[in-house]
């Protein structure tokens, strides 16, 4: 027990020291998630917007299968990006294996049925209220999925915040197909795995509590937006 | 101008029949009041007449055309309870504006001052009061320029005065020489507005005659149990 204070002590004064390293470490890890949140929200809220309004044969199969995507193993998708961005992969020629960008796509992976799968759900119940008068208007297709997208951002914001969440605190994907590479490909949950099996704990120790506290006041800045913002236009 | 004429409409789920061989024809120049009990089918009957829903069987023609989307695009529809979309006042107008591409701003004030909602324009709409969310309502339903406007019970739950807005509002557009189809349970705005009636019930066209003789000379017994407030079952 003993050990863990001394260890939690060495974690503060590591935080809060301004360390370069642990620095770059956060920044590279903020940069890899929150680009893989954006692109997966650009994506994944037009698909979870066109699967709530429409209606085809064969939509409950599609719908059991991005709510199953949920819940995708990290390992799993690391692998599948590492076979395609390999060296003998389809993806190959790009070089991207061992680079932040390939970090980045196996978190998109990771994160866009979730984000699908949840702004699906928000937005069809919005849609069941606007369904009669949109037709009434006779709103086309394309306008109706951007009109309930942008009338459901504030519990979009939710829905991103839960992909950020699982985009920063995984560690199977990344480690994969970034290969924790010092200076280069190394965030913050490869580099606590790293720490622990060294037993460096102090490191480790102060490398969870920036990314609790990163998660912690992402999760706060975006309720606090959504409170504020949301109270302004009564949604 | 669009006349509607309706043959043998019909609704039925599951075995019951909520709209029951319809036979009607309105007039485009009408001020055309539908009333009837609760459960006669009046709010069902708008939303065939509108395509929102299709009959089990049965036509509808307008100009003597099968509903198709392009006569929906020269129609409007206000709901009982308005659905307003999450934004200001300015931006549920705009919306609708946006869909016909009109020149937005100049247009938009006007609409929203012949509603007296200009000062509210920068309000969210779902801040207003239910007779402002109506007469919001209303206004977007106008700005698509409709020929036909179908009106569910819009000043059902409202005061006098927010009544009498809408009642206003209603009539000017039809002076400008919109269809309106309205329904209402309330006899004397049916008698301050109407200038035929459809009266249902049970899902069946009982009456549809001058405002006038409705109400001096009615027809059938459910009309007559209807005006004269006793139960009709």
């Amino acid at each position: 027990m003993q050990e863990f204070f001394e260890a939690t002590r060495l974690a503060f004064a590591l935080a809060f020291s301004g360390d370069a390293d642990l620095i770059e470490i956060i920044l590279l890890s903020l940069r890899v998630s929150l680009t893989a949140m954006l692109v997966a929200c650009i994506i994944g809220f037009p698909l979870g917007a066109l699967l709530a309004i429409s209606r085809f044969t064969g939509r409950g199969p599609v719908l059991v299968i991005i709510n199953a995507l949920m819940g995708l193993p990290p390992v799993v998708v690391g692998l599948i990006v590492y076979l395609h961005l390999s060296r003998a992969g389809p993806m190959g020629s790009f070089g991207l294996l061992y680079t932040p960008t390939a970090m980045i796509i196996a978190q998109i992976i990771l994160i866009m049925p979730i984000i699908a799968a949840l702004s699906r759900q928000v937005i069809e119940d919005l849609h069941n209220e606007y369904a009669e008068q949109f037709r009434s208007f006779s709103v086309p297709r394309s306008k109706a999925v951007r009109a309930l997208i942008w009338d459901g951002r504030y519990s979009l914001l939710t829905v991103a915040l839960a992909g950020f969440g699982r985009a920063i605190a995984e560690v199977g994907a990344v480690i994969i197909v970034g290969g924790n590479i010092d200076h280069l490909t190394r965030v913050m949950t490869t580099a606590i795995a790293l720490e622990t099996s060294k037993g460096d704990l102090p490191l480790a120790l102060a490398l969870g509590f920036v990314l609790l506290f990163l998660a912690l006041a992402v999760n706060a800045a975006v309720m606090s937006l959504r409170i504020t913002t949301g109270r302004i236009s009564n949604v | 101008m669009l006349s509607l004429k309706t043959k043998e409409l019909t609704l039925k789920y599951d075995k019951i029949c909520y709209i029951n061989k319809i036979n009607l024809i309105l007039e485009p120049k009408h001020f055309t009041v539908v009333m009837g009990a609760n459960g006669a089918g009046k709010s069902l009957l708008l939303r065939l007449l509108h395509g929102l829903i299709n009959p089990t069987y049965g036509t509808i023609y307008w100009n003597g055309n099968p509903m198709n989307s392009g006569i929906r695009k020269q129609q409007a529809m206000v709901f009982q309870r308005p659905v307003l979309l999450r934004r200001s006042v300015a931006a549920n107008i705009d919306f609708v504006l946006g869909l016909k591409n009109s020149g937005m701003q100049d247009k938009r004030d006007e609409i929203l001052e012949n509603v007296g909602l200009l000062e509210f324009r920068k309000h969210p709409a779902r801040m207003l009061s239910v007779g402002e969310q109506q007469r919001l309502a209303l206004a977007r339903a106008l700005a698509t320029e409709p020929e036909v406007i179908f009106l569910d019970e819009p000043t059902a739950s409202l005061d006098p005065a927010s009544i009498l807005a809408i009642e206003k509002i209603v009539k000017n557009a039809h002076t400008d020489g919109t269809k309106i189809i309205f329904i209402t349970h309330e006899l004397g705005q049916a008698k301050r507005l109407a200038d035929d009636i459809v009266f249902l019930h049970q899902g069946k066209l009982i009456e549809h005659t001058s405002a006038t003789s409705f109400f001096d000379n009615p027809s059938s017994e459910p009309a007559r149990a209807y005006l004269e407030g006793r139960i009709i079952l």
